[in-house]
C-alpha cells in the first residue's frame, strides 16, 4: 500500500490506495457532471408528478396531466374518425357509377382503397399489384371475372371459389391428366396446341392433333379460339399473359392436374366502405373498363402486350 | 492414481446418465443435445485416463506465481468465439440484404443464425473475455492466486459446454424464444451450476487477498457476476415439459412474462455489457496508460449509482404495449437518471488520461481503449434518449436500435476487448512484445470506420423506417406498406454488411497478431509506444497474512 502523495503531472493528491501498480486521484466529481445528474433526478421526479407513476393497491396514480396511453390513442383515433367521417358517409351513399364520375370523390376512394389494398391484398397481387403466379396483375387489362368495377366490386365482395360464400365466383376446371379424361400424349399435344394458340411456339404436328383434342375438350369454356370466358373465369389463352405459367412444364401440369385459385371474399372481412374503395382503386390501375362493357371485344382490341401472332 | 480413478469414475458415472438420457430422449434436439454431453464426458475421461497430470497445477501450484492458465485459454477462447460471432453476424447482414443467402433451409435461416449470432458476440466473445480477464484482475488486484483451482478450470470448460449446447440448440430450433435468453432449461441449469462456481473462485480469490481494499475494478465484476446469476435464474423460471425433452414454459405469461424478460434483457446490457466492461476498463486503461485513475471518489458514487439505478430501466423496452402507463414511465426516469452515471465510467476513463494524452497519438491500445470509451459515452447518452416515450415512438422497432447496440457492442464492447487482449497476450505468454503494433493500429482503424459505417447506416435506415411506417397521406391513410419500408432500406442494408465486413477483417488482423505473439515472432517495424512490464513484480504477495478487510 502507497502512501498519498501529490501526482507530478496534475498535481493532484493521490487517494493512498495502490493496486498492481494503479493508483487514485482524489479528484472532486466533476461539477457539470453532478449538477447534470441533480437535473436528471429533478425532471424524474416532475415527470413522475405529471404522469402516471406511483403504483398503489389497485392502480397507480393517475398523474397531474390525466395523460394515459390508452385515452390518448383514443382521442386520436376519435378526432380522425370525425375527420372522415364525412366523406366515408358520401362514399357509403354513393354508388360505385357516382364515384367514378365525381372527381373529387373519385380521388378520396382510390386514396384510401391504395392504403386497404397495401394492407389486405399486396400479400398475393403484389406490392405494385402485378401480381406473381397463381395470382393475376391487376395492372393489365387481361381479366379473368370482368373488369369493369361492378365486377370488380363483385369479386371483391364474395371472393373467388371462396367456401361458405353462395354468391363467390365459381367455376372448376377438370384435372384432365389425373382423372384419365386425356392421356399423356393427349395432353402434351393440347399444351402445344395452346402453346401455338398463344404464340409461343411454331405449329407441329403434335399441336395440329392438339387443335382436335382442345376442340372437344377445352373450347367449351376457353372458346374456339383461346379468347376465354368471363363467364367460368376462363383465362384467356391466345395471348402471351399467363397465369401460372407457358412453359411446357407448367402449362403440362395445369392439364394434367387443374387449378383451383381462391381469392378470399371480403364483404365479410371488410366494412363496404373500404371494399368500395378497393374496387375503385383496382379500376384505377390501368385495365379499368367502362361500366356498361359491351362484350369482350373492346379490351381486346386495347390488348397491347398480348401479342397472339408473330 | 486414486485421485485420477475417482475422477475417471465420476466422468463414467455422467457419461452414463448423458447416454441414458440421449436413449430415454423425446425429442431429436435433445437426444443430439445429450450426445454432445456425452462427448464432453468421453474427452473428459479419455483425458484423465491417460494420465494428464493435474495435480501439479492444482494441487502442487507455483505459490510465488499467478494463476494464468485458464487465462490463457480465455483469451484463445475470446478470439475464436470473437471470429465465430462476427461471420455470424456478418452472414446474417447479408441475408437481410440478400435474402436468397438463407438457402432455403431451416438451419440456415435468419431466425436461427440470428440468436446465434448474437449468443456467440455476447456470451461467448464478452463472455470469456470477462472470465479471463475477472480472473486476471482479480488475481493481480488482490495480490493472490485464484481460489478453488480446479473450480476454475471447471467454469472455462464448462462455459465452453454451455456455448456449444446454446449454439448447437439455435441451428437445431431449440429455443425459448426469448431474447437473449434462448437456450433451453437444462442448458440454463448448467450455466447456473457454472455461474455459481465462477461467484465462488471470484469471491474466493478476494476473501484470500492481500491487499487491504478491494478495487474498483473488482466492485464492478463482483456485481455483474452476481446480478448475472440473479437475472438469469428469475427470467428462465420454466418448467420442462418432459425431463428428457428440450421443450420447456414459462411461469411467467403475457404482460408478466415481458416484463421480466426485458427486466432481464435490459440488465443484460446493463450488468454484463456495461458494469463487467467497466471493470476491465478500470484495471487496461490504467495499467496501459501508466497514470493514476482520475477520481476515487467519482468511482464509489457512479458505481453505486449505476447499479441501483439500471435495475429499473427495462421497462423501456415496453413503450406503447400492454404495460401499464406507471411502468413505463418507471422505465424512462430511471433511464434518464442512468445517464450521468453511465457517463461516471466515460469520464473517470477518459481523464486518467490527464497528464497522458500524447499516447493517444503514440500508444495504439490507448487509441483503441479512447475510441471504446467515446462508444460507451455515445452509447449511454443514445439509450437513455431512445427511452424517452416521444423519441422511442420513432425509434422503437426500427433499425435505429440495432444501430444504437452496435455502437454499443462493436465500439465499446468490441474495442475494450481487443485492447485488453493486446495488453494481455504479450504478459500472459511471456513475450518481450505484441507481434505488432502498427497491427494494432490497422486493427483500430478498420474497427473504426466498420463502426461508423454500421452505426450511421443503421441510424439512416432506422430514422428513414419510422419515418414511413408513420406517414399519413391527406385522407389520414398510411402511405406506405411494409415492404416498401423494406425496399427503401435495402441500400443501408448493404452498407451495413460492409460496416460488419471491415469490423471482421480488424478483427482477423487481430488474430494474426495474436497467434504470432503466442508463437514468439516479432514484426521488424518501427517502435510504438507501449506500457512497460516487469514480470518479476507481476507475482502474488507469499505467506502474507491476509490483511482485514
Amino acid at each position: 500500500m502507497a502512501k498519498s502523495r501529490i501526482d507530478d503531472a496534475t498535481g493532484v493528491e493521490t487517494v493512498g490506495h495502490e493496486w498492481d501498480g494503479i493508483e487514485e486521484l482524489n479528484n472532486p466529481l466533476p461539477r457539470w457532471w453532478l449538477w447534470t445528474f441533480y437535473a436528471c433526478i429533478v425532471f424524474s421526479i416532475g415527470y413522475c408528478v405529471a404522469y402516471p407513476a406511483w403504483p398503489l393497491i389497485d392502480k397507480a396514480t393517475a398523474g397531474t396531466l390525466g395523460w394515459s396511453s390508452r385515452g390518448q390513442l383514443e382521442g386520436e383515433m376519435k378526432a380522425e374518425a370525425a375527420r372522415k367521417a364525412g366523406l366515408l358517409a358520401e362514399l357509403d351513399r354513393a354508388s360505385l357509377e357516382q364515384i367514378a364520375t365525381d372527381p373529387r370523390l373519385r380521388r378520396a376512394a382510390i386514396d384510401g382503397g391504395r392504403a386497404a389494398f397495401k394492407v389486405n391484398c399486396i400479400q398475393c397481387h403484389g406490392n405494385g399489384a402485378a401480381g406473381s403466379p397463381g395470382y393475376p396483375n391487376l395492372n393489365d387489362d387481361d381479366w379473368l371475372w370482368g373488369g369493369d368495377v361492378a365486377s370488380i366490386h363483385q369479386t371483391l365482395v364474395h371472393g373467388i371459389r371462396q367456401p361458405g360464400d353462395d354468391a363467390t365466383r365459381m367455376s372448376q376446371m377438370p384435372a384432365f391428366g389425373r382423372d384419365g379424361i386425356l392421356n399423356a400424349v393427349q395432353v402434351q399435344d393440347v399444351v402445344s396446341h395452346v402453346r401455338v394458340l398463344a404464340g409461343e411456339e411454331k405449329p407441329s404436328a403434335s399441336s395440329q392433333r392438339g387443335a382436335q383434342v382442345y376442340a372437344d375438350n377445352c373450347a367449351v369454356c376457353h372458346g374456339t379460339a383461346g379468347e376465354g370466358s368471363r363467364m367460368v373465369g376462363a383465362p384467356r389463352l391466345n395471348d402471351a399473359i399467363w397465369l401460372y405459367g407457358g412453359d411446357r412444364k407448367t402449362l403440362t401440369q395445369t392439364v394434367t392436374n387443374a387449378r383451383y385459385g381462391v381469392m378470399p371474399s371480403w364483404g365479410n372481412r371488410l366494412d363496404p366502405v373500404t371494399v368500395k374503395m378497393l374496387a375503385a382503386y383496382v379500376h384505377s390501375l390501368g385495365g379499368g373498363e367502362e361500366t356498361p362493357a359491351p362484350e369482350a371485344a373492346p379490351a381486346e382490341a386495347a390488348a397491347g402486350p398480348a401479342a397472339a401472332t408473330k | 492414481m486414486e485421485l485420477a480413478v475417482s475422477r475417471a469414475g465420476l466422468w463414467l458415472v455422467a457419461l452414463f446418465i448423458a447416454v441414458a438420457a440421449c436413449a430415454a430422449a423425446v425429442d431429436t434436439g435433445f437426444a443430439i443435445h445429450m450426445g454432445l454431453v456425452a462427448l464432453a464426458c468421453v474427452i473428459g475421461l479419455v483425458v484423465t485416463l491417460r494420465g494428464v497430470d493435474l495435480s501439479k497445477a492444482i494441487l502442487a501450484p507455483d505459490p510465488g506465481r499467478y494463476d494464468d492458465d485458464v487465462i490463457r485459454w480465455g483469451v484463445i477462447a475470446t478470439v475464436f468465439w470473437g471470429i465465430t460471432g462476427f461471420l455470424a453476424g456478418l452472414y446474417i447482414a447479408l441475408q437481410l440484404a440478400l435474402p436468397v443467402l438463407n438457402l432455403n433451409l431451416e438451419w440456415t435461416s435468419f431466425s436461427r443464425l440470428r440468436p446465434l449470432h448474437t449468443s456467440a458476440v455476447i456470451f461467448a466473445f464478452g463472455g470469456n473475455a470477462l472470465i479471463a480477464t475477472s480472473f486476471y484482475v482479480v488475481q493481480r488486484t488482490c495480490r493472490a492466486r485464484l481460489a478453488f483451482p480446479g473450480l476454475a478450470r471447471f467454469v472455462f470448460w464448462g462455459y465452453q459446454l454451455f456455448i456449444v449446447l446454446a449454439a448447437t440448440g439455435y441451428l437445431l430450433g431449440i429455443t425459448q424464444g426469448k431474447e437473449y435468453a434462448e437456450p433451453e432449461w437444462y442448458v440454463d441449469l448448467w450455466l447456473t451450476v457454472v455461474w455459481v462456481a465462477y461467484l465462488a473462485v471470484f469471491v474466493g480469490t478476494i476473501v484470500k487477498r492481500t491487499e487491504p481494499h478491494i478495487y474498483v475494478a473488482n466492485w464492478f465484476y463482483l456485481s455483474f457476476i452476481v446480478t448475472v446469476a440473479m437475472l438469469h435464474i428469475v427470467n428462465n423460471l420454466n418448467w420442462p415439459v418432459s425431463f428428457v425433452g428440450s421443450r420447456s414454459y414459462p411461469i411467467f405469461a403475457g404482460v408478466q412474462g415481458a416484463l421480466v424478460q426485458w427486466w432481464y434483457g435490459h440488465n443484460a446490457v446493463g450488468f454484463f455489457l456495461t458494469a463487467g466492461f467497466l471493470a476491465m476498463m478500470y484495471y487496461f486503461v490504467p495499467k496501459q496508460a501508466e497514470r493514476p485513475v482520475f477520481s476515487y471518489r467519482l468511482s464509489i458514487i457512479h458505481f453505486w449509482a449505476l447499479i441501483f439505478l439500471y435495475i429499473w430501466a427495462g421497462p423501456h423496452h415496453l413503450h406503447y404495449t400492454a404495460l401499464p402507463d406507471w411502468a413505463q414511465t418507471l422505465g424512462m426516469v430511471f433511464s434518464i437518471m442512468l445517464w450521468m452515471p453511465s457517463w461516471g465510467g466515460m469520464i473517470n476513463g477518459l481523464m486518467t488520461l490527464n497528464g497522458a494524452w500524447d499516447k493517444v497519438r503514440t500508444d495504439p491500445i490507448i487509441r483503441m481503449m479512447v475510441m471504446a470509451l467515446a462508444f460507451y459515452g455515445m452509447s449511454t447518452f443514445e439509450g437513455p434518449m431512445m427511452s424517452i416515450k416521444s423519441v422511442n415512438s420513432l425509434s422503437h422497432y426500427t433499425d435505429w436500435t440495432i444501430g444504437h447496440v452496435h455502437s454499443g457492442a462493436l465500439g465499446w464492447n468490441g474495442m475494450i476487448t481487443f485492447s485488453a487482449i493486446y495488453y494481455l497476450v504479450p504478459r500472459l505468454w511471456n513475450r518481450q512484445r505484441l507481434y505488432s503494433l502498427r497491427m494494432v493500429n490497422w486493427h483500430f482503424w478498420l474497427a473504426t470506420i466498420g463502426i461508423v459505417f454500421y452505426a450511421a447506416s443503421m441510424w439512416v435506415a432506422g430514422i428513414t423506417q419510422g419515418l414511413m411506417w408513420r406517414e399519413y397521406g391527406a385522407d389520414g391513410y398510411l402511405v406506405n406498406s411494409f415492404v416498401e419500408t423494406v425496399v427503401a432500406l435495402r441500400p443501408m442494408f448493404f452498407l451495413r454488411a460492409l460496416g460488419g465486413l471491415l469490423f471482421l477483417a480488424g478483427a482477423l488482423v487481430m488474430v494474426v497478431n495474436v497467434w504470432r505473439t503466442i508463437l514468439g515472432h516479432s514484426r521488424d517495424e518501427a517502435p510504438m509506444r507501449d506500457a512497460a512490464f516487469d514480470p518479476e513484480k507481476d507475482r502474488p504477495v507469499v505467506n502474507a497474512a491476509p490483511a482485514a478487510a
